[in-house]
């Protein structure tokens, strides 16, 4: 184990703003990606469910 | 021997490939979060702090696996690229566009942690150097792709310009590569290499390899995600799509 207490593990060792830097935008843009793929999904599906109800409605 | 052959040609399909890769993705986010967890583990509790960095060092464990990837999936979006023009497949086309973002992604994060990397180690955020110079370069290959494509309307035709941009762009990947050897540069050497051990304690080597195989499987599960949503826009007037459940009305996934 590399640390005593939490606020050691935050401070890495006074390497804490290059770390956490790091780390914290690096999940930051892995966890936007994946939401914003899904949005896409979505969206091209909204509008192919919307097109195929226009269809049914014509053709009654 | 033929068998195999028709197999991997009726993958080739997006009407085939899309279902086989819905089925994939739970696995590859399953995998992706199982290294992850270990990677994270390993990289803060097990792997010791350095002797000469301290714990700045730690940065190593996403700025290798980020920097890895983004070379690696340029080369996977150019062989994409390569069969599509060599064959004129649909999928290959769509594959080489849906790896594009996450390349573009990875190299970000490469440069990003870089930085933040430079600046308390070599007390700069950023110099011109060869190995620095060459990822941006990469970073704006990417950049450039989607732009190009983006630009075009009609997708197969954007598709093919996107490819020989692309396979343009491969030359600088073993410019990144061999940098370091090449000219004088700021950067470290390669920290893992196939003919010589390994310049680092064996925890630090076992943590950044994990790591790298989570953005792997991260990559691998997102690009798919991605291009099964291509899939959809463009063949939106196909039979196949407008048949598929989930825009009938079945399920909602």
């Amino acid at each position: 184990m590399n640390w005593g207490s939490a606020g050691e593990f935050l401070a890495m060792g006074g390497y804490g703003l290059y770390v956490w830097g790091s780390f914290g935008v690096c999940a930051l843009a892995l966890a936007m990606e994946p939401i914003l793929v899904r949005k896409r999904r979505s969206d091209i599906l909204r509008s192919l469910r919307r097109e195929r109800m226009a269809e049914e409605m014509e053709t009654q | 021997m033929s068998n195999g052959l028709i197999n991997w040609f009726r993958y080739a399909s997006p009407q085939s490939f899309y279902p086989l890769a819905g089925k994939m993705i739970p696995w590859f986010w399953a995998l992706a979060a199982l290294f992850t967890g270990v990677g994270l583990w390993i990289s803060f509790f097990v792997a010791p702090t350095d002797a000469v960095q301290g714990e700045g060092y730690r940065i190593i464990f996403i700025h290798v696996p980020a920097s890895w990837m983004s070379m690696f999936i340029y080369c996977v979006m150019a062989g994409w690229a390569a069969i599509g023009l060599a064959l004129n497949t649909r999928l290959s086309g769509m594959m080489a566009t849906a790896l594009a973002p996450t390349g573009a992604l990875m190299a970000f994060l490469s440069l990003w942690t870089g930085a933040l990397w430079g600046k308390p180690m070599w007390g700069t955020w950023w110099v011109w150097d060869a190995r620095l110079t060459s990822e941006l370069i990469l970073f704006f290959l990417y950049i450039g792709f989607i732009a190009l494509q983006a630009a075009i309307d009609d997708p197969r035709r954007a598709d093919k310009a996107g490819a020989i941009l692309a396979l343009v762009g491969v030359v600088n990947i073993p410019i990144i590569y061999f940098s370091v050897k090449w000219w004088n540069t700021l950067h470290q050497g390669a920290s893992v290499s196939l003919n010589k051990s390994p310049s680092m304690a064996q925890t630090m080597l076992w943590g950044m390899l994990v790591m790298a195989l989570a953005f792997w499987m991260y990559a691998i599960a997102i690009a798919l995600m991605r291009a099964r949503a291509i899939m959809l826009e463009r063949e939106a007037h196909t039979e196949w799509v407008r048949s598929l459940p989930e825009v009938t009305g079945g399920s909602a996934r």
